[in-house]
This record gives C-alpha cells, structure tokens and sequence, in this order.
C-alpha cells in the first residue's frame, strides 16, 4: 500500500468515527427531546389517577391508584360539555369540508372574472383580527336564541360559515392535479360537475381527510368563541371553557386531578383517530401548508 | 449611493453585500411608496370611466332598445319573460317584489335612523298596580345595535339592487342583438344546465361566499363602525343608546398628551411586546424546528418514523390541555416549585416566579411555545429539506465545505426562499396567538402602571387585550374595535413591506 492510500484510509476511518459520535450524539438528543415532549402528557396520565388528594403536588407517580377522578367526572356537567363537543366538531368536520373543498376547488380550477380580487379580498379580510367579530355574532346568535344552553347550534353555524376562507391548503394541493386530466375529460363531453364528480374526487382523498381531521380537531381546543356563546350557563360549555374553570383559584384545589382525568378522556378519541389518520395530515401539512 | 454593477456587487464580501442591499431596498421605499398612491389613483380614475360608461350604456340602450327592453327599467325581468325566458325573468320580477317590499315595510326606517342610531331607549313606566302599589314597567324603543346591524344590511341590500337591475338591463340588450343576429335564447333547461357547466363556479361559490358575506364581511364593516361610536357594556344599545363619536375614540387610544398614564402608553408597550413575542415565536420555531428535521433526516439515524410520531402525536392533542396543565405546571404551587422545593434547591422564600415577573413569564412563554410549535414546524421543513437536490451537497463536499458552510450556503437560503411567504404568515398568525397566551398566563402579570381598560398584563398581546376589553359590564367595545383597527393597520403594513422585500412572489400558474 502506498503512503498515499493509508493516509486516504485513515482519513477515511477519522470521518467515519466522527460521524460515529455525531450520530451517537443526535441519538441521545432525540431522546431527550422525546422525552421532554411526551412528560407533560405522561404526568396527566399519572396524575389522572390519583385519588390521595385532589390538588396540586410536589410528586407525579400517586401514592394511591384509583378511578375516583374519571368516576367523579360523570358526577359533574362533563358528560354533557363532552357531548356538546362532540357534535360540534362531527357536524363542524362534515359541513366545513364541504364548503372547503367548493372553494379551494372553484378557486384552482376555474379562472373567471373577479377571481384574483377575490383572493386578494379575502387576504385583507384575514388580516382583521376575528375575536372582533365575536362581539356582534354573539348579540346576533342570543336574539335567535343560539346562546347559552342552546349554544351547540350557534357554535356550528359560527365554525362553518366563515370556513371558506381557510382554502389555501386544499387549493394548494388541487392546484398540483394537472389541469390536462380536466381537458381532456372536457373535450370528451363531461360536463365541470362530471368532471369534478369522476375525475378530481377520486384523486383527492388525501386533502378531504385531512380537511376533516383538522375540521374535526379543531372545535375540541376552541376556546375564546365558545365561552362567548355558552357565557353563564354550564349547559352550554364545550370542554374546553368547562375544564378551563376548574383550574381556576377556588376550584384548583378540589379539581385540578379531575381536570387531568377529564383531559386523558378528551385527548383519548382525538389522539387516536388523527394517530389513524397521521399519513394525510402530514401529506396536507408538508404539502400544503407552504404553497398557501 | 452609488449603484453596483452585478460585477462589483459580487466582489463585495458579505457584510458589504447585506449593507448595499438594505440601503438599496431602503432607497427603493419612495419609488415604491410613489408607485404605490399612483396606482391608486390609476384605480380611481379606471374606476371613474368605467362608471361613466356604464352611465351611457344604460342610457343608449334605452333609446335604442325596443318597448320590451324600456319596460325592463320599471319591471325588472320583464323583457325576459316576454322573450321566452321565463324563468330568468322571474327571479328578476321576485327579487324587485322582496326588495320593494323590505324597502317600504323595514328597510326604510332603518336608513333613516342610521345618522342618529335612535332617539329613545328603554322607558320607564310607572303605574298603580294592584292594592295601589306603584309598579315600574320598561317600554323599549329603538336599539342602536339593531339599527346599526339592519342599517348596513339595508346598505348592501340596496348595492345588490342596483347591481341586479343593471344586470337586467345588460340582459335585455344581450337578448336584442342575439334575436336580431336570429339565434335561439337561452331557454330555462339550459340555464339550469350551465349552473352545473359552465357557469358551476357559481353554484360551487354560492354557499362560502354568502357564509363569508353574513359572518366576516358584515361584521367587519360593522366592528369598524363601532369604533367610531361609544357602544359598551353600559350604553349596549337598548337600555341606554348609543352615538356616533366621530374620532374620539382614536384620539383617546393614540393621544400621547397625558404621558405614561395616557392609554397610548399601554397601546405601545402592548404592541412592542406582541411584535417581540412574534418575532421571537416565529424565529425560534423555525430554526429549532428546522434542526430537529435536520437530525432526524441525518444518514444513519435509526427509528426516524418513530422521532417522527412522538413529535406529531404531541399535535394531536387539544391545546387547551396541554397548554392549562403547563401553565400550572410553572405556577408558584406548581409542580415545578413544589419539587424543587422538595429536593431542597429553593425554599418557601425563593420559589421560582414564573408568573409573576414580567420578564420571567415573557421569557417561560417564548420557551414553552416552542414546546408547541416545533413538531409541526418540524413536519413542514421536512418535506422542504427532502426536496433540495442532494448533488448539490455532493458537489459541496467535493469541495471541502464542511457542515456549518453546507447549512448556511445551501440548505439555510433554499429553505429560506420557499418558506418564505411561510414566515411572513406565521407571524402575523404569532401576533395573533390569542390561545397559546391566554392559556398560558391570561395577560399575568398584571401591569398595574396601565390605566387603560381590560387589566393588561405584560404578557398580554393586542388580542388577548383586545379580548379583555370586551368582557363583563364594564366592557368597552369601541375601544376594543380601535385596537381592532389598529391589529389590522400594523399587520396590513407588515405584509406589505415583507411581500416587497420577498425575492420571489410565486406565480401559482407554475404548479399546473
């Protein structure tokens, strides 16, 4: 071997050594990572089960293990909070994706007139803060009776109808079909309903789950708009403004386990379904999200 | 300033390079600025003409058109019925009837109150009741909130008149020249037809546009009027009415006379903070995110699926857990404190004051929405990172660049340049974080140096203010629509000059 080659050879090994550590290094960092990432959520878990005290302590694994906070949870307005979620957001993830895709779809494939200012309207309209909105939506919905206890249908109707402004991910990813599949079915007599019937659903599953699943999540963590609407009654709350009043200061201390029990019910069914559903979400994020 | 040439501007190193491009990009502002009025005013005479042709048009068309037409100005639609398109001039004849009928029976009364937002509000009655006691009884009269709320429908309602009559006219016209040229009209089928064909934009448009007109536009315009109007949890409209303030309002939220107690003083101190906490919540997302896909991409990392999924489950669950629960996890009985305490590192004098010190909280919120940012920040540049080429790193290698020159030569400009109009709505979006912050700390500490309404807190951003504002009796909706106005004014201003400063505003035809 000449000097030159071992030379190569060991500079080689040195390279491969260091990488080596680098990668043994990015391993640990992982893990602390993870580790950090999933605590908060294990400590729920743990603190969920509790039953020696119910308020806040210095320690996460119980002394004593038990069900009395999930058992305590059905004793409370919770079954009903979680109910008035529930339809919100299965209601709020059919209609909104329907009215989503109408838009994304009108938007990408059709160029009509008045569509540039359209977009450009509905750009500056974003730019207004929404919570402004609320003020009037909430004198509007309780003079039809929307509020309070009846605040699930006046929630509905809140998410839904503005959802079309949130189409710049779906048209991203229309905007990605070829518009010679269009033309040709075009030329071949298909009517634009045929086409979109026939031709650009069935390519579309990706972006219509993922429009669902972030339709459906969405309401579970609403807060703001929600205690607008359900302002004084319990009846009326979704979990999130139910569960937000337990952490406060005269109801920490009898509640604050609850709470963690009340959260593993909550992120339980959301957890699982998008953990189902995690392939399209990703698609719609990576794929959508910076073309918008 | 002297202007390079591409020659020159090469030979300049980096710092000089950075320096030249500022100052160009600041020299440019004028022009821009100049452009930008000129278009307006480009706009507005295009505008101008536009309307004077429309002017004459409705008028030639009357005089040349036939009695059918001429009767179409009076009788919307009835130049289509008496053509044969009877379904067409039916809608017209129907909406002229609404329309005509919402005018006399409501619409008038609420323009005609719009200028004074009514007269007299709720009325105390005072009569015997049984065995003579007196017994107050309430009269309502007019209700400002309604009369503002109608009053803008009456507005827009009258717009789509107009606009439908002028539509009607344009039809008859249409319907003259195509008889005279001795082709068929447009029978009711075919215009059923062409809603799912040619025209299926509009029927896919109809439902959005009309929930985005009723629930945004509308109550826009209107949030905007209230500002200009003493609206508030005591003068709600009904019970005691209320007026028109012209620009009070924005002279008691922007006038600086008053010093550090003036409510400018907390407008200042409230959006220097939303604009760091967005800079900051941006930036550390991005590159902190961008790292964390770095490693997980890097060769020889195993289990990368699984990094991936930890990060993302922590997407899946409702924010309004995890963020409560940290929030008290940091609490002074929190967790955190608790077990300090309990090894011993910090006592009951000492615990840490994670909420209660204004720069304490602001910096714990920065970091813990970097806990809630980064897995999907590090599932958007994932993508973005697999697409650069990798010759262009192979090529780099070759050449000696190390690692850090790779990041900063290729990698960093890449993502950079395809992220951008990213960046410039996360931001704004930052800015306007309303759950992240009001989960965390609700505004805490609360800034007591403020006079202004709503008990601002150093943590508190415009909207979580502006939220503030607007809660209990004592809420002061104008001032809460002032602030409104102005989030809008600085994150108008913001787009714009980032849209400028872009390298490239994308052209969406390239996609297809």
């Amino acid at each position: 071997m000449s000097e030159k080659s071992i030379t190569a050879s060991r500079r080689h090994m040195g390279l491969k050594a260091a990488s080596r550590v680098s990668n043994t290094l990015i391993h640990i960092l992982l893990t602390v990572i993870s580790v950090i990432w999933l605590i908060p959520f294990v400590f729920i878990l743990l603190q969920s089960f509790r039953v020696e005290s119910t308020w806040q302590v210095g320690y996460v694994v119980p002394k004593t293990w038990g069900f009395a906070n999930y058992i305590n949870l059905f004793d409370s307005d919770f079954p009903r909070w979680y109910m008035n979620t529930f339809i919100v957001a299965v209601v709020t993830a059919v209609l909104q994706t329907v009215i989503v895709l109408c838009m994304s779809y009108t938007l990408s494939r059709f160029r009509f007139k008045g569509r540039k200012l359209l977009m450009r309207f509905m750009m500056i309209l974003g730019m207004f803060p929404g919570m402004l909105t609320m003020i009037i939506l909430y004198r509007v919905l309780s003079d039809l009776g929307m509020t309070q206890a009846n605040a699930v249908p006046g929630l509905i109707l809140v998410y839904i109808a503005s959802s079309g402004m949130g189409y710049y991910v779906s048209k991203g990813f229309f905007d990605t079909i070829p518009k010679s599949l269009d033309e040709a079915a075009r030329v071949d007599g298909a009517t634009r309903f045929q086409v979109l019937k026939k031709i650009i659903l069935p390519l579309s599953k990706p972006i219509v789950i993922y429009t669902i699943l972030t339709a459906f999540m969405a309401p579970w963590g609403d807060y703001v708009f929600a205690q607008y609407v359900s302002m004084g009654t319990s009846a009326g709350k979704n979990v999130a403004v139910g569960m937000y009043g337990w952490l406060n200061k005269d109801q920490i201390a009898s509640r604050y386990t609850m709470f963690c029990a009340g959260g593993v019910l909550v992120a339980l069914p959301v957890t699982i379904l998008f953990m189902c559903l995690q392939k399209y979400y990703v698609e719609g994020v990576t794929g959508g999200a910076v073309k918008g | 300033m002297k202007q390079y040439t591409d020659l020159e501007y090469l030979r300049l190193n980096r710092l000089q390079r950075l320096g030249y491009r500022l100052a160009s990009g600041f020299r440019a502002i004028p022009k821009k600025l100049a452009s930008f009025f000129a278009g307006i005013g480009r706009g507005i005479g295009k505008a101008g003409r536009a309307a004077a042709n429309e002017f004459s048009d409705i008028f030639t068309t009357f005089i040349n058109g036939d009695f059918k037409t001429k009767m179409s100005y009076l009788v919307m639609g009835f130049g289509n019925i008496a053509r044969g398109q009877v379904l067409r001039g039916l809608l017209f004849l129907l909406f002229e009837i609404v329309f005509i009928g919402y005018m006399v029976l409501a619409g008038g009364y609420w323009i005609g109150m719009l200028p004074s937002l009514g007269f007299q509000g709720r009325e105390e009655v005072m009569s015997k009741g049984k065995f003579g006691r007196s017994v107050t009884t309430y009269v309502y009269h007019d209700d400002s909130f309604k009369i503002l709320l109608y009053g803008v429908l009456t507005i827009f309602f009258i717009i789509a008149f107009i606009y439908t009559w002028r539509l009607n006219i344009k039809q008859n016209q249409i319907a003259e020249k195509i008889l005279k040229s001795g082709k068929r009209l447009k029978s009711g089928r075919d215009d059923l037809r062409s809603l799912v064909d040619d025209q299926f934009h509009k029927t896919l448009l109809a439902l959005p546009l009309t929930g985005i007109v009723v629930f945004t536009v509308l109550p826009i315009i209107f949030m905007i009027l209230v500002a200009f109007t003493n609206y508030s949890g005591a003068n709600d409209g009904r019970v005691n009415l209320f007026h028109w303030m012209g620009l009070d309002n924005f002279n008691a939220m922007l006038n600086w006379s008053s010093g550090a107690t003036s409510y400018a003083a907390t407008f200042g101190e409230v959006l220097a903070w939303t604009l760091i906490w967005a800079f900051f919540a941006t930036f550390t997302n991005y590159f902190l995110g961008m790292l964390v896909a770095m490693a997980i991409n890097k060769k020889g990392i195993k289990f990368k699926k699984g990094w991936r999924t930890i990060l993302v489950l922590t997407i899946a669950i409702p924010q309004f857990i995890s963020l409560l629960y940290v929030s008290k996890m940091f609490a002074k009985d929190g967790l955190i404190n608790l077990t300090l305490m309990d090894l011993g590192i910090i006592d009951m004098e000492h615990l840490l004051p994670f909420w209660e010190d204004p720069t304490w909280a602001r910096i714990t919120v920065i970091l813990i929405n970097i806990w809630i940012g980064i897995p999907y920040l590090m599932l958007i540049t994932t993508g973005i990172l697999m697409n650069i080429p990798a010759d262009l790193y192979e090529s780099a290698r070759i050449d000696g660049a190390n690692a850090w020159q790779q990041y900063s030569k290729i990698t960093l400009p890449y993502m950079l340049f395809v992220t951008g109009p990213y960046l410039l709505t996360s931001f704004t979006g930052n800015m306007n974080n309303f759950n992240v912050i009001y989960l965390l700390t609700g505004g805490a500490p609360t800034n007591y140096k403020s006079t202004a309404p709503g008990t601002v807190g150093y943590t508190d951003l415009l909207i979580t203010w502006l939220f503030k504002i607007t809660q209990g009796a004592e809420a002061k909706y104008y001032l809460a629509s002032v602030v409104g106005i102005l989030v809008f004014v600085v994150v108008a201003v913001i787009s714009l000059i980032v849209y400028n400063l872009l390298p490239s505003i994308k052209n969406e035809e390239d996609f297809q």
